[in-house]
């Protein structure tokens, strides 16, 4: 029913394939990052390590890095002599997973170690002394207590993944229901001259984009007056 | 249950070396001046100092010896931190359930009800942390904390934190839970008021090491101590209640050294009371004064003196079986002759009842 | 021309008059010296041809001293840049479909175009030890992805296409197949070894050092349509024109010859 809805919006059947590829890449990157980047954040957040220096900076390296550069170093690492050559993660969808993974992982880390960090460590004693033992205090006390780093980390990691498109471009070899994203249709679409197809797709990222980050500031801002 | 403790603890170019045993029941006050130690102490008896090595048994019970050491969560142990906290995310009632769901041990547990009537907290229970102010989320914590069952109740600084309102409303809480619990409870404080009030037994500590301990009015009177020589130099008395003068608002205590007239107070005769009586309210006289508007005034004996700063000197005296001190000018002690074994009559101006 | 009137308007801001002044003299100094100097001329590349372009230019300058500036991408994106207005004089496509375009929206200047140079592809898979048949290498095990241009964007990938379904393999190799974004992406997805062979331009190929080429074979060209790789001019200019006469002319042919072009008349 909604492929009908989206029809008469004007979205071609390649692209409806692209827009559900997206989403499903989008919410398997921001599920996987979510299981990996907790552990992660919480160590960052609690460490007093000397590795947490340089941990830090390879997390928010893809903040800095232009994706170009990320998904070529992935497309050599992915060929047949580099490390993760006998996986064939090249033009797969698993392997725009994992570039995903990397392309948006300090979005997920870092609210999430932010939030972690805010928490304290006197609840967490608090919770020792009254019995809880080291993963009932993380579920019945740093959990609850970092909800709110956990929705930013999550709508950040979808709505960035939505967004990709410089890794994709080189790793992804633009194959229909597999690495053809939303991006790339849209590049496609202004390259072949075909604008009418790219504006449709623009304007409908672009509006589920506004979306998701107004349920971030909403929900903060309503936090905030005490709602 | 007694509680002993032998901990040695290397922290950041501070160390605590600490052993002491407290009686097992009632308040036993951690006491000193900031930075001594006293925080670091109870948060090791409570295994929140992973490097903490030593000895901690409470009753039959070792939490921490050579051969092992339990960790936190699984130790009966409650702890009052200093800066009032309540898990944010739950409201009162649920904070108060947190611990009671997580006992610890098997003894017989305080009853909720009887908990929350204690501190006050039944209109509080469904309202969140940012509702209520610090001394209400002191009371939960410390609610919190007693639900949980706990073997020993550790409260560090519980009112430090408190401006002066919150910490009169909450003291007399602490005077209920002092007077109705069995559980030993080590109790950390830098004023010397609050544990001249709530503590019957005194750890006194500097520079990480305990200096002696005792109990609480023995260690107040001794001159040796910083105790005795501060602005608030007291002493600690029981009596007894005897009875009630209605026509002026009195009520006459008895004790082993004579009588003592206080303002009325809600006591059967016979019930024991605790008093406080401060040396700077304390003066001293060959014969008893007549024609005078103090009440109070009794036989004592002169058990030994020392300075007191450049005009002053202090003195401990001895009335019945009880001490107490007084504060006197060198230039008095010249003329009264007073000296070590002489008997006087103390005039107290003013008595404060503990409880 | 372009940064003295940036300059100018800086100074038209009214901030102080000294910067004016300087500006002012800086145009002037321009102008005086430009008259001096060989012109240059802004030429629009399509990215396969970027290499050979540049060997053509050092020929272009040490011949007649005037300059090309060079300005590589695919050939769409370059269409798109002209028609919002970049300043570009030249324009050397891989296809004739965008220079048509330039030249019935106003964009270049009519009657203009020409054929520079006609595409050849070739299959290449680097690994294999020799190509002797290209169809039957297709058909194989070994080539478990497939490179191409996309036939959607790029004049190769079209050609491609063509190829494939000339060998009745174009439904067969869909699963296999990998488009590159451009030529040049589809030629990076063999070099890496991601794909393990790829219809690449043998242009492309000769650039690499002949120990590195591995095996490939080129594709006859009339399994396809022609790649008929056209320059058009955009503005009128004294050394916009001679640089496209000499692209004309027989040393320029025997340059891009060499360069694994097939040259614009062929049939």
């Amino acid at each position: 029913m909604t492929g009908e809805l989206l029809q008469a919006a004007g979205l071609q059947p390649a692209d409806m394939q692209a827009l559900w590829l997206t989403l499903r890449l989008a919410a398997l990157t921001t599920l996987l990052l979510i299981l990996v980047g907790t552990p992660l954040a919480w160590w960052l957040a609690r460490t007093r390590s000397r590795l947490r220096a340089p941990v830090e900076a390879l997390v928010a390296l893809p903040l800095v890095l232009p994706p170009t550069v990320l998904g070529f170093y992935l497309l050599l690492a992915m060929g047949p002599n580099g490390p993760l050559g006998g996986l064939s993660l090249a033009f797969t969808f698993g392997g725009l997973l994992l570039g995903s993974m990397i392309y948006s992982l300090p979005f997920v880390v870092q609210p999430l170690r932010d939030a972690f960090a805010a928490i304290g460590e006197q609840p967490l004693e608090m919770a020792a002394c009254l019995g809880a033992n080291p993963v009932d205090r993380f579920r019945s006390v740093v959990l609850p207590l970092a909800r709110p780093g956990y929705v930013t980390a999550a709508v950040l990691g979808f709505a960035h993944t939505l967004g990709e498109f410089g890794v994709v471009l080189m790793i992804g070899g633009n194959i229909p229901g597999e690495t053809r994203v939303l991006s790339i249709a849209v590049y496609e679409h202004v390259e072949a001259l075909d604008y009418a197809n790219a504006h449709v797709l623009s304007a409908g990222l672009l509006l589920l984009s506004f979306i998701l980050l107004l349920l971030i500031y909403t929900s903060r801002f309503r936090r905030r007056t005490g709602a | 249950m007694t509680v002993k403790v032998d901990m040695h603890l290397d922290k950041g170019g501070f160390r605590l070396e600490c052993a002491f045993e407290s009686p097992p029941s009632g308040f036993t006050a951690v006491f000193g001046p900031s930075g001594c130690g006293k925080t670091t102490l109870l948060r090791a008896i409570a295994g929140l100092e992973p490097e903490a090595r030593g000895l901690v048994k409470v009753g039959a019970d070792s939490w921490q010896d050579a051969n092992g050491c339990l960790p936190t969560h699984r130790r009966p142990v409650g702890y009052v931190f200093q800066h009032p906290s309540m898990f944010s995310h739950l409201d009162v009632h649920a904070n108060l359930r947190f611990g009671m769901r997580r006992r610890r041990s098997s003894d017989a547990a305080l009853d909720f009800d009887l908990v929350v009537e204690l501190l006050g907290l039944s209109d509080l229970l469904r309202r969140h942390a940012p509702g209520l102010s610090g001394g209400e989320r002191q009371r939960v914590a410390i609610a919190q904390a007693l639900l949980s069952n706990p073997r020993l109740l550790l409260m560090d600084e519980p009112l430090a934190a408190l401006d002066q309102a919150s910490r009169s409303v909450l003291l007399p809480y602490l005077d209920d839970i002092q007077r109705q619990l069995a559980i030993p409870v080590l109790y950390v404080s830098h004023a010397l008021d609050e544990v001249a009030r709530l503590t019957d037994h005194l750890v006194l500590m500097r520079d990480g090491r305990v200096v002696t301990s005792g109990g609480i009015n023995e260690l107040l009177t001794r001159l040796d101590l910083p105790m005795a020589h501060g602005r608030n130099a007291e002493a600690v008395l029981h009596a007894a209640v005897r009875a009630h003068d209605t026509r002026d608002e009195l009520t006459e205590l008895t004790f082993s050294g004579g009588h003592l007239w206080v303002p009325r107070v809600d006591a059967v005769p016979g019930a024991g009371v605790r008093l406080r009586i401060r040396a700077r309210d304390v003066s001293l006289a060959l014969q008893p004064l007549s024609g005078t508007s103090i009440l109070n005034s009794f036989p004592v004996v002169v058990a030994e003196i020392d300075d007191d700063g450049p005009s002053q000197v202090m003195v401990r005296l001895q009335a019945g079986d009880q001490t107490l001190l007084a504060r006197v000018t060198r230039r008095s002690q010249r003329l009264l002759a007073i000296e070590p074994g002489k008997h006087l009559h103390a005039q107290i101006k003013s008595v404060a009842l503990l409880a | 021309m372009a940064v003295c009137v940036t300059l100018g308007g800086l100074g038209n801001s009214g901030v102080s008059r000294l910067p004016l002044l300087r500006t002012l003299s800086l145009c002037l100094c321009c102008l005086a010296c430009s008259a001096a100097l060989a012109d240059q001329v802004r030429v629009a590349v399509a990215a396969n041809f970027a290499p050979t372009l540049e060997r053509l230019a050092d020929d272009f300058t040490a011949q007649t001293g005037h300059r090309l500036l060079i300005s590589s991408a695919s050939t769409g994106k370059h269409y798109a840049q002209i028609r919002n207005g970049a300043a570009f004089d030249v324009f050397l496509a891989a296809d004739i479909a965008r220079p048509k375009r330039l030249e019935v929206e106003g964009h270049a200047v009519a009657g203009s175009r020409f054929d520079y140079a006609r595409g050849r592809l070739v299959l290449w898979a680097p690994a294999a030890g020799a190509l002797h048949d290209a169809r039957a290498a297709l058909t194989g095990e070994q080539v478990r992805r497939l490179a191409i241009a996309n036939p959607r964007l790029a004049p190769y990938g079209v050609a491609a296409r063509q190829v494939l379904e000339a060998w009745g393999l174009w439904s067969d190799v869909q699963s296999r197949l990998v488009r590159g974004e451009n030529i040049g992406q589809a030629f990076q997805f063999v070099a890496t070894g991601n794909a393990q062979a790829g219809l690449v331009a043998l242009s492309q190929l000769l650039g690499l050092d002949a120990s590195a080429r591995g095996a490939y074979r080129e594709i006859a060209a009339d399994l396809h349509a022609p790649i008929r790789q056209q320059a058009v001019l955009l503005r009128p200019g004294r050394a916009a024109e001679s640089f496209l006469a000499y692209l004309r002319g027989p040393r320029a042919r025997a340059i891009i010859g060499e360069a694994g072009y097939a040259p614009p008349e062929t049939s």
